[in-house]
């Protein structure tokens, strides 16, 4: 149960190495122990991430889960939650690729569209079961700016995530009667193994900006955050600026 | 008729859940509560009451809650022996109305009279006679429990299932549904109070009246304290002891009606306090004014209001709090803990989490119950709005609170953690044998027990 004070007591992360959850783990674990279940695939990062949070204090379990594999996503998510109730679930996995093969080869376009969306939609129905089942829970779903208006450099990774971002925002109403919450995050650029060697948008941020951020809206039932929060202002502002002007701006 | 599903919290507001709700007509008979603990499904079932208790221990999210209020008969009330035997629904207040003019008073008054006899064995509940009368289970002299295999137990405290008697005096409704119970009640002359009020400059002043044996005099004592000022002001208290008044006490004019039920109410305050309104500067002045109101005057007759229940005069107060709630702090430190517990009485003061309603009290003897809370030592309650840092700073409390060897209020409890309360409850593997062998399919469950991990 998420207790009084906001924290939980058991936290599931669908991408076990993100290091966005990652640092949102480490977050909670500072308000006291969590029970963290990992699903991700077996793998020497896998184990890494167990590490770094068994050393913070938390009790981990872990899930073999891999998102390319759709088949696998109910039965994955039903281990996550074998082990007692869950109590924040966070949608963390994902990837950026290298845009500009994504436009161009097909192969690529289509892991971003199946991890990424495909892949977030089927743990998404997988994780409303289960928390309907266990009757409440808070579902995190990390989405981007780049959902709201995809840029020439990022569109194919931006259109994956406007479709996660409109998968969660509808699931977020769904649940709502039943006392679940969901929080939609749009983090911006977030300096991360995934985006290493990429030049900074102005208003960049970091995973624990992004973790600090993830916490205060589960614990206060924000259904749709920005990080870091000034962004929520300067996308409002980009979603309606004519193409012309758009794509001459140096975001 | 189809089952309702509602949103349930504790008092203090905070981590409300969803359960399917049965109540009326749906509770009336032993044998339809006994239909619906056996179909309870996976995640089990809970007895609730009038919801007085802060935090989650009557609320299970997903699973079956049974909203007891309308199992409400007061079966018989035996004046010579001061028995009364009722159903679990019946509340305190409805109890006192009934009883009072039999001359029987009852036994343990907590901080409400909107709490149920089954919610009042369930937590153990105590009150400003705890010293002198112990909690609500020393009280009860038999009870019927409905058990997760759908067999009602006839319990006495010390009779063949004492065991399981005990497990349930404090058991938060883990061992099964309390249905009935016979209580025994204390006999009085009137319904009011002989009180002494003074007022303490500060914290060893307030210490001290509680242990220089004045305490003994009274059959009622408790202070309320300030939990904001420092330095010289740290913890001045106003202090109420008193006990019940005899009929030869009682002004002229009370006389002639010494039974009257006295204990009148104002307003409920509506549901419109932001948050935030809840603060240093309100609270500060709120407090003062209470501090200076408080005369040293000895010997005055008060009603029950005025003596005992000063928070009812405004119904459904925790709204003061605004939407995001507030938190209950109870503790309880062994008396030889003195030096500590002045300490973490000062880093409360000075910790900038603002705190009106704060009970000081010295408790008396503990009883066999596993979990009860109370046992001889300092008590405090203190409540919080709820902020951001709140939950870091309540658990430096706990981890002080256990090294002294006190523990923490389930009434009131709504954060902390299984490894926590396991070592402030060192009996509570006892507890689990019994409670597991009355309940071997692991049916009853609450929010609480899984927050605390107290159930399998």
């Amino acid at each position: 149960m998420i207790d009084a004070v906001g924290h939980p007591s058991s936290l599931l992360l669908l991408g076990g190495t993100s290091e966005i959850g990652l640092a949102t783990a480490e977050k909670y674990l500072e308000g006291g122990p969590v029970r963290v279940v990992l699903a991700g695939r077996q793998s020497p990062r896998l184990a890494d991430a167990a590490a770094r949070l068994t050393r913070a204090g938390a009790t981990i379990e872990t899930v073999e889960f891999d998102a390319r594999d759709a088949a696998v996503h109910t039965e994955a998510v039903r281990k996550a939650f074998a082990g007692g109730d869950i109590d924040v679930a966070i949608v963390a996995f994902g990837l950026l690729g290298d845009q500009e093969k994504a436009w161009q080869d097909i192969d690529v376009a289509v892991e971003l569209a199946e991890v990424n969306y495909v892949a977030a939609v089927s743990v998404g129905v997988a994780l409303a079961a289960e928390f309907r089942r266990q009757g409440h829970g808070h579902l995190v779903a990390l989405s981007s700016v780049a959902a709201e208006r995809a840029r020439r450099s990022n569109f194919v990774y931006g259109s994956t995530k406007a479709g996660l971002d409109a998968f969660y925002t509808g699931l977020t109403e769904a649940l709502r009667s039943e006392g679940i919450g969901v929080t939609v995050v749009r983090p911006g650029f977030v300096h991360t193994k995934m985006t290493e060697g990429l030049s900074p948008a102005p208003l960049s941020t970091t995973p624990e900006k992004v973790a600090e951020v993830i916490v205060s809206a589960v614990s206060s039932g924000k259904e749709q955050v920005w990080a870091p929060a000034p962004l929520r202002a300067v996308m409002t502002v980009l979603r309606h600026i004519p193409r012309p002007i758009f794509r001459r701006l140096p975001v | 008729m189809p089952r309702s599903v509602k949103t349930l919290a504790g008092w203090a507001r905070t981590a409300p859940s969803r359960a399917t709700v049965l109540s009326g007509d749906e509770v009336a008979s032993t044998e339809a509560l006994a239909e619906a603990i056996a179909g309870a499904g996976h995640r089990g079932v809970i007895a609730r009451g009038l919801g007085r208790s802060y935090g989650d221990t009557a609320q299970n999210a997903g699973g079956l809650v049974l909203d007891m209020t309308a199992r409400d008969r007061i079966h018989s009330v035996d004046a010579e022996t001061g028995l009364v035997d009722l159903d679990a629904g019946v509340s305190l207040d409805r109890l006192m109305r009934v009883a009072l003019p039999f001359g029987l008073w009852v036994p343990v008054l907590p901080g409400t009279r909107q709490v149920t006899i089954g919610g009042a064995i369930a937590n153990d509940i105590h009150g400003k006679n705890h010293h002198s009368a112990g909690s609500f289970g020393q009280h009860v002299v038999s009870m019927d429990l409905l058990t997760g295999t759908g067999e009602v137990r006839h319990l006495e405290p010390d009779g063949v299932e004492s065991e399981l008697f005990w497990a349930t005096v404090g058991g938060i409704g883990l061992t099964g549904v309390i249905l009935r119970a016979t209580v025994r009640m204390t006999k009085t002359e009137t319904a009011y109070f002989v009180a002494d009020t003074e007022r303490t400059a500060n914290l060893d002043e307030t210490i001290e009246r509680f242990s220089d044996g004045s305490d003994e005099a009274y059959d009622y004592s408790s202070a309320w304290f300030d939990s904001i000022s420092t330095g010289s002001k740290l913890g001045r208290a106003a202090l109420g002891r008193g006990s019940l008044a005899r009929l030869d006490e009682l002004p002229t004019k009370l006389r002639s009606d010494p039974l009257k039920f006295d204990a009148p109410t104002l307003a409920n305050l509506p549901d419109v306090f932001p948050n935030g309104l809840a603060n240093k500067l309100t609270f500060s002045a709120i407090g003062e004014l209470y501090y200076r109101k408080t005369k040293n005057k000895r010997g005055q007759i008060q009603n029950l209001t005025a003596f005992y229940h000063p928070l009812d005069l405004f119904g459904d107060w925790n709204r003061a709090y605004g939407s995001k709630g507030f938190l209950q702090y109870q503790f309880i430190v062994p008396l030889d803990a003195e030096a500590e517990f002045r300490a973490i009485v000062r880093d409360i003061a000075e910790s900038g989490h603002v705190s009106f309603l704060n009970v000081f009290k010295k408790f008396g003897e503990g009883n066999r119950a596993p979990l009860s809370f109370p046992m001889p030592g300092w008590n405090i309650c203190v409540d919080f709005p709820i902020v951001d840092g709140l939950g870091a700073f309540c658990r430096s409390l706990d981890e002080r609170v256990l090294a002294m060897g006190g523990r923490l209020y389930t009434a009131k409890d709504s954060r902390t953690d299984p490894d926590t309360f396991a070592a402030m409850y060192p009996r509570l593997d006892e507890w689990r044998k019994v409670r597991d062998a009355a309940d071997p399919d692991g049916v009853f469950a609450s929010d609480m027990s899984r927050r605390l991990r107290l159930t399998s």
